[in-house]
């Protein structure tokens, strides 16, 4: 099982940067790891922690957050908030019992096609080593939870 | 999500020729997502081989009508690409253009896989994610806003003049702001210019002049922009204009200060540190506007209280030493920024000497000494002042091409270097070498340059020079500088001497490039020019719209591409202008005031100050034509009171499940 398990992993992508990148890349065909899915954003500024979490419980075995270079953002210093969640993030899951290598910041500016096709093989490999998450599988009974959550909700403040 | 009612989605693949179809199994991805996404809404997939094509695109629009599709997937190509063709499609039949999904399995699958079934179960993958998430999307109106017709050109360059000459000639008005005293820029140092060696001066005044007369452009020199705020037709502009001590009302410009000035101060900027100018001072004869500026640090009266001769002499009483610096405000619709470069510091080239051995030369302390306006009215002499060098070398890739320095190559050194042997040769006769790693003269006339160098005996010497040395080892080197440089086409090492050595420096941004994009909201790429919006077919235009970047602020130019640029900005702006007004992406976020809390953790969050806390009603509230999309606050607020148009927290949960095909059976089978 372990010798032929194939990552899957979903990757986060700013419109203007490194969405671009994975374009460039594509233009320029270069070849990669195919087990990155990505999701466009307008900026890694959007990036709400929990959408990384939604993906590692939906069956992510990594998640790959990428945006433009500090200094390069499209909406001037945004990814530097981008960062400070990823960093945060980590915390988070590592006191989950999540290795926190399962999630990786890349910066990626619009020209740097071979980058992004570079980082996102050596992501899948660092994966690989890490093994299948099993996250959603392992914990059930999550399917309640929102209702439950609503219930708290309707507590006027 | 149960209660809501099913959409009724397309999808349509896209063969791409065999871009697409060559690496994916098309016609198997449209079936599976009919059998597969049936539950979702899915009621019709097609596989095309052009989905682009008129008849493409024409399948989607019948379908839209005659199925009432409410919602459209194409996967294709990157929505960079032609997100706006099948909008424009869905908006022609009757639909909202953002129910409109584009699922890239081109870019992000065709051409970066090869296993076949690999990828074809990629795009797959790529296409739930987009019906998933195109069920979320929710119809959006373009936010259409008035265009400002005026026009703000910072940089007094040739590409800025030129620029605000094409608008300013249209019939609209221009503000044309310059740092230094006069506008005229870099060519305003230049002796000729190549191939045609043209008299730089002969050829630019004419435009400074017209620029400087022009009733629609408003002039404003030693000035600089320091606060922009607004979006694309609607930019608030605060320039600063700095004091000058003299006052433009009354100055007639006849130079009577500048003759009476007392002190003599080394000219860094206009002579290359060559020449004196006085502490009052317009930096050239032909300089526009022709109003003298004070030199406050250098100024005799500002360092010891006393002096004043300049106002003694004015015959208009023009001096004000009680001047101060006066912020203006301006409303423009467009922004096109000319700001140039900076020559690199060829200091940092140690071994070549400059700063250490006197006869070594930058290019532009040469442009000044072959200048008939310049400090030794042209006579191409040494540090000395009088002796004429017998022999010149002459060092191409100054700072470019080196891994040490720039990577780049500064596209005009090489036309540059022709251009000073040519200079040298005709006027002094001296013997010539050129020290070139490859010779670029790839333009219009430039290679016919090259040959008539070449002919007119100039030699040169392929190989990047290693060293400028004053240390002589034969008598032949002595009292020479002696230029150490391998010869790649012989095969041998050479030392050469000789009595002058010119340094064709390269092209660098400016040292304050990265603060200036982060005051218009532009970036700037890895080496330091802004970028543009698309390196090929949008040069001048930039990630943000309404601001545009011409000569050599965007990377190394000539003077004919920087006028080029120039012109293409403006029509670019001409463009805006004559539409009145310009559609705003709807890609906004928004409070929703029964959530807010008040917490004001967004407030800090917005770089374009969108977020405004309204104490009264204790919410925060955003104000849709500063806010630029970017989502931050989305993500930040913890009670999920603010929701991003295009791009909600819905519809990028739903494209996570369906990317990782949780969203293949339907809820509760």
């Amino acid at each position: 099982m372990a010798d032929n398990f194939e990552p899957t992993i979903i990757g986060f992508t700013c419109n203007w940067c490194s969405y671009r990148a994975a374009d460039l890349a594509g233009t320029a065909r270069m070849k990669y790891a195919p087990n990155v899915r990505l999701i466009r954003m307008m900026c890694s500024g959007r990036l709400d922690p929990t959408f990384v979490l939604r993906a590692l419980s939906g069956g992510a075995d990594g998640v790959m957050i990428t945006g433009c270079h500090p200094g390069e953002c499209h909406y001037i210093e945004q990814n530097y908030k981008a960062l400070r969640r990823f960093l945060l993030l980590r915390r988070v899951l590592a006191g989950l019992g999540i290795e926190p290598g399962r999630v990786k910041l890349v910066w990626a500016s619009a020209a740097e096609g071979a980058k992004f096709a570079s980082e996102t093989t050596l992501f899948v490999e660092e994966i690989r080593k890490l093994g299948p998450l099993n996250w959603g599988k392992a914990v059930t009974g999550l399917e309640n939870l929102q209702e439950e959550i609503s219930k708290f909700e309707e507590v006027p403040a | 999500m149960t209660d809501k009612k099913l959409e009724r989605v397309g999808v349509y693949v896209c063969h791409c020729g065999s871009n697409i179809a060559g690496t994916v199994d098309v016609v198997d991805v449209a079936k599976w997502a009919q059998e597969k996404l049936g539950h979702l809404g899915v009621v019709i997939t097609r596989e095309y081989k052009f989905m682009c094509s008129s008849l493409g695109q024409e399948l989607i629009t019948k379908d839209i009508k005659e199925l009432g599709l409410t919602r459209v997937v194409v996967a294709a190509c990157s929505p960079h690409l032609h997100e706006k063709t099948f909008r424009t499609a869905a908006k022609n039949a009757g639909l909202n253009p953002y129910l409109v999904e584009l699922a890239s399995i081109r870019e992000q699958v065709s051409w970066v896989h090869t296993d076949k079934a690999v990828a074809t179960a990629k795009a797959k993958a790529v296409v739930a994610g987009a019906v998933s998430r195109v069920i979320e999307n929710v119809a959006l109106d373009e936010i259409k806003v008035p265009i400002n017709p005026n026009t703000l050109i910072v940089g007094g360059g040739i590409a800025g003049i030129q620029s605000a000459l094409e608008i300013a000639n249209a019939g609209f008005h221009v503000y044309l702001v310059e740092r230094e005293p006069s506008i005229g820029g870099h060519m305003a140092q230049f002796d000729k210019t190549f191939p045609t060696l043209d008299c730089s001066a002969c050829i630019l005044t004419p435009r400074m002049v017209e620029a400087g007369t022009h009733p629609n452009i408003t002039l404003l020199t030693w000035s600089d922009v320091v606060n922009v705020a607004g979006y694309v037709g609607n930019f608030h502009v605060t320039i600063k204009k700095k004091a000058r001590f003299v006052n433009e009302e009354l100055c007639t410009g006849c130079g009577i200060c500048q003759e009476k000035c007392p002190k003599k101060v080394i000219d860094e900027v206009y002579e290359a540190g060559l020449g004196y100018r006085k502490a009052v001072y317009t930096p050239f004869a032909q300089a526009v506007p022709n109003f003298p500026v004070m030199d406050k640090e250098n100024c005799t009266y500002f360092i010891k209280g006393t002096c004043k001769a300049c106002e003694k002499f004015c015959p208009t009483g023009a001096i004000d030493f009680k001047q101060e610096d006066q912020l203006i405000n301006i409303d423009v619709g467009n922004i096109v920024l000319a700001t140039g470069y900076d020559l690199f510091d060829a200091r940092r080239v140690s071994n070549y000497g400059y700063g250490r051995l006197p006869n070594v030369f930058t290019s532009l302390e040469f442009e000044r000494l072959s200048n008939a306006a310049g400090p030794t009215s042209g006579n191409i002499v040494l540090r000395d002042g009088k002796t004429v060098p017998k022999n010149v070398g002459i060092i191409h890739c100054v700072g470019s091409r080196d891994k040490n320095f720039n990577n780049y190559c500064s596209v005009i050194c090489c036309m540059q270097g022709l251009k000073f042997a040519h200079l040298v040769h005709e006027r002094t006769g001296a013997t010539v070498y050129n020290f070139y790693i490859d010779m670029r003269t790839a333009y219009k006339a430039y290679d016919e340059f090259y040959q008539r160098v070449l002919e007119e005996g100039t030699l040169f010497v392929r190989g990047k020079v290693a060293e400028v040395t004053d240390a002589a080892r034969y008598d032949r080197e002595k009292g020479k500088l002696i230029i150490q440089v391998e010869d790649t086409l012989a095969g041998k090492q050479r030392r050469i001497p000789v009595d002058m050595v010119i340094l064709s420096s390269g092209l660098q941004p400016r040292s304050d490039a990265k603060e200036v994009g982060k005051l218009f909201g532009i970036s700037c790429s890895t080496d330091g020019w802004f970028t543009e919006k698309h390196p090929k077919l949008d040069p001048v235009a930039t990630m943000t719209e309404g601001i545009y970047i011409v000569g050599c602020a965007q990377g190394p130019k000539d003077i004919p591409s920087s006028v080029a640029q120039g012109a293409a900005a403006s029509a670019r702006v001409l463009d805006k202008i004559l539409q009145k007004e310009v559609a705003l992406e709807p890609i906004k976020a928004m409070v929703d005031k029964d959530k807010c809390s008040g917490c004001r953790i967004c407030n800090g969050l917005c770089p374009f100050n969108a977020i405004a806390f309204i104490a009264d009603d204790n919410i925060s509230e955003i104000n849709p034509a500063l806010c630029q999309g970017c989502g931050t606050c989305v993500a930040a607020c913890p009670a999920g009171a603010i929701s991003g148009t295009g791009f909600s927290d819905e519809q990028i949960i739903a494209q996570i499940d369906g990317l990782l095909l949780r969203n293949l059976e339907p809820v509760g089978a």
